[in-house]
């Protein structure tokens, strides 16, 4: 469902991604984790057409991304790392204008928006204004907001970030109940290890713009010799802060913002 | 078309929600009004010059749909700061639609709050000279809603945070606004004159001075093919800024 072939993305000198291959299985519940700075927020841009990798190539759906822009568009839902409503709206409101950004028609809309809401818990708000939501209501709305063009693929950046353990857990299990009832292909960042390794089916480790691993979560523990994920990554990319990469983030992010469309 | 009305009508629902925005947007225009118009009429009576609550009425309601145009467009950096701009750009839809739909919510939105304010000028005794010119003053306000709802957002688009703001609405629109002929006649200004040739909101100012009270500078003809160019070409360069949005 997703390939991506030898990528690389260079900001002037600064290799935020070096030759990342990987391929997501149609169906599948993917995590890319790695520590900050390591270029995973740089791949899902390229991913979801916001970048173009310097070098390499990626298919979503057997389409290639650089060509068939507004048909991968089409094809994926995204929910940001940051917040993307409009919290003057409402819920129902905030779909309708996703609905019709996506070419979806009304009925649909309205049939799959009430269902999407009401497997998200947010059906008996559907009508507030999305300011008087808590965090939690935020992200199940912008998951469901991303669901409802009945996209092949969803990308959560970070989904769970700032949330409460109570709401992680409920949001994967909605996650998690979708991937199996219409079997969209899951693709998320997180840096929660243990949802990783509860979630997903398969997983790939990034540091320093490289892959270091792929694989299950058993397969990386066996891999490293550890008893956890958690372990297993700190062995992969060292137990380092990275405060120095952070900068090159940071720089990258700046590079990101002057050069990109 | 779905695409730019969804836009068009998510931009005045917004208005439509934020009453202290309507409200607020009164305030400016009206407090010229009132001090200008009742401070400096009796002088401009004395000078021989007419009713001065006359003459400064359509500089007020040009003010008004100026302002709310501008700030129409900087509701795109708050659409940045906040996000939602980046479920418009990652949608598969041409980015020229996004900006349309945008600016012809903002124009709207200009147009309806330079109505009110024209309305508030009534019971303070402005009275349009003939009410046959009203299409034409209603296409003044709307060519002027469009410019700088279109100048707004272009602006906006190269700017990332709410900072700018205030220095683009002092060191832009308030001189534009100042040197417009909107406070004063620019007959026998000298240099002041030669400078509002080049300013678009002298023309807005006088179009919509002619239509409501019959007294033109540049004239019908003069203000229509400016305003018309400038905003096809406000338009067109924030479109192109808009494009180069980053996601």
């Amino acid at each position: 469902m997703i390939e991506a072939r030898e990528l690389v993305r260079r900001f002037n000198e600064f290799v935020a991604v070096d030759h990342v291959s990987f391929e997501v299985a149609k169906g599948e519940i993917f995590a890319f984790l790695g520590p900050n700075g390591a270029g995973k927020t740089t791949t899902i841009r390229m991913l979801t057409t916001l970048l173009e990798p310097s070098e390499g190539q990626i298919f979503i759906d057997g389409l290639d991304v650089a060509r068939h822009r507004a048909e991968v568009r089409q094809r994926f839902g995204i929910v940001f790392q940051d917040p993307s409503l409009d919290v003057e709206l409402t819920a129902l409101e905030n779909l309708r204008i996703h609905g019709v950004l996506y070419g979806v028609s009304r009925r649909d809309c309205l049939a799959r928006g009430e269902s999407l809401l009401r497997r998200f818990e947010l059906w008996e708000r559907r009508n507030d204004p999305v300011k008087r939501f808590s965090g939690g209501m935020k992200r199940r709305l912008e998951i469901a907001r991303g669901l409802l063009h009945t996209p092949r693929v969803i990308f959560l950046d970070e989904p769970t970030l700032g949330l409460d353990p109570q709401t992680r857990n409920q949001l994967w299990s909605h996650v998690r109940h979708l991937n199996e009832t219409e079997q969209v292909t899951v693709f998320l960042t997180t840096h929660y290890m243990d949802e990783a390794e509860k979630v997903a089916q398969r997983i790939a480790i990034i540091d320093h713009g490289r892959i270091v691993a792929q694989g299950s979560a058993a397969e990386l523990r066996d891999r490293t010799g550890t008893d956890s994920l958690e372990a297993a990554f700190l062995a992969l990319t060292g137990a380092q802060i990275r405060d120095e990469v952070a900068e090159g983030s940071d720089f990258m992010r700046q590079m990101v913002r002057s050069r990109s469309r | 078309m779905r695409v730019i009305g969804i836009l068009w009508l998510r931009q005045l629902i917004r208005q439509w929600r934020s009453r202290a925005r309507i409200i607020g947007a009164l305030g400016q225009p009206l407090l010229f009004l009132l001090s200008f118009g009742f401070g400096f009429g009796p002088v401009f009576a004395r000078a021989g010059a007419g009713n001065y609550l006359q003459f400064l009425a359509p500089g007020v309601i040009g003010m008004g749909v100026v302002f709310s145009g501008m700030f129409s467009g900087m509701d795109l950096i708050w659409d940045k700061q906040f996000g939602f701009l980046r479920e418009t750009l990652v949608a598969p839809v041409p980015r020229w639609q996004i900006m349309f739909g945008r600016t012809a919510g903002g124009a709207t939105v200009a147009m309806l709050q330079g109505l009110l304010v024209a309305l508030a000028c009534v019971p303070v005794g402005f009275r349009p000279a003939s009410l046959t010119q009203l299409p034409l003053a209603l296409t003044f306000v709307a060519l002027t809603a469009f410019m700088f709802t279109a100048l707004g957002t272009g602006i906006a688009s190269l700017v990332e945070d709410f900072h700018a703001f205030p220095l683009i609405m002092n060191f832009l629109v308030m001189p534009l606004f100042f040197l417009s002929g909107a406070l004063f006649p620019l007959n026998g200004t000298g240099t002041l004159g030669v400078i509002a040739t080049f300013n678009p909101v002298a023309y807005a100012v006088d179009g919509l001075r002619g239509s409501l009270t019959g007294t033109w500078h540049f004239g019908a003809s003069l203000d229509l093919a400016v305003m018309g160019l400038v905003t096809l070409a406000f338009l067109g360069v924030g479109t192109l800024l808009f494009e180069r949005v980053e996601a």
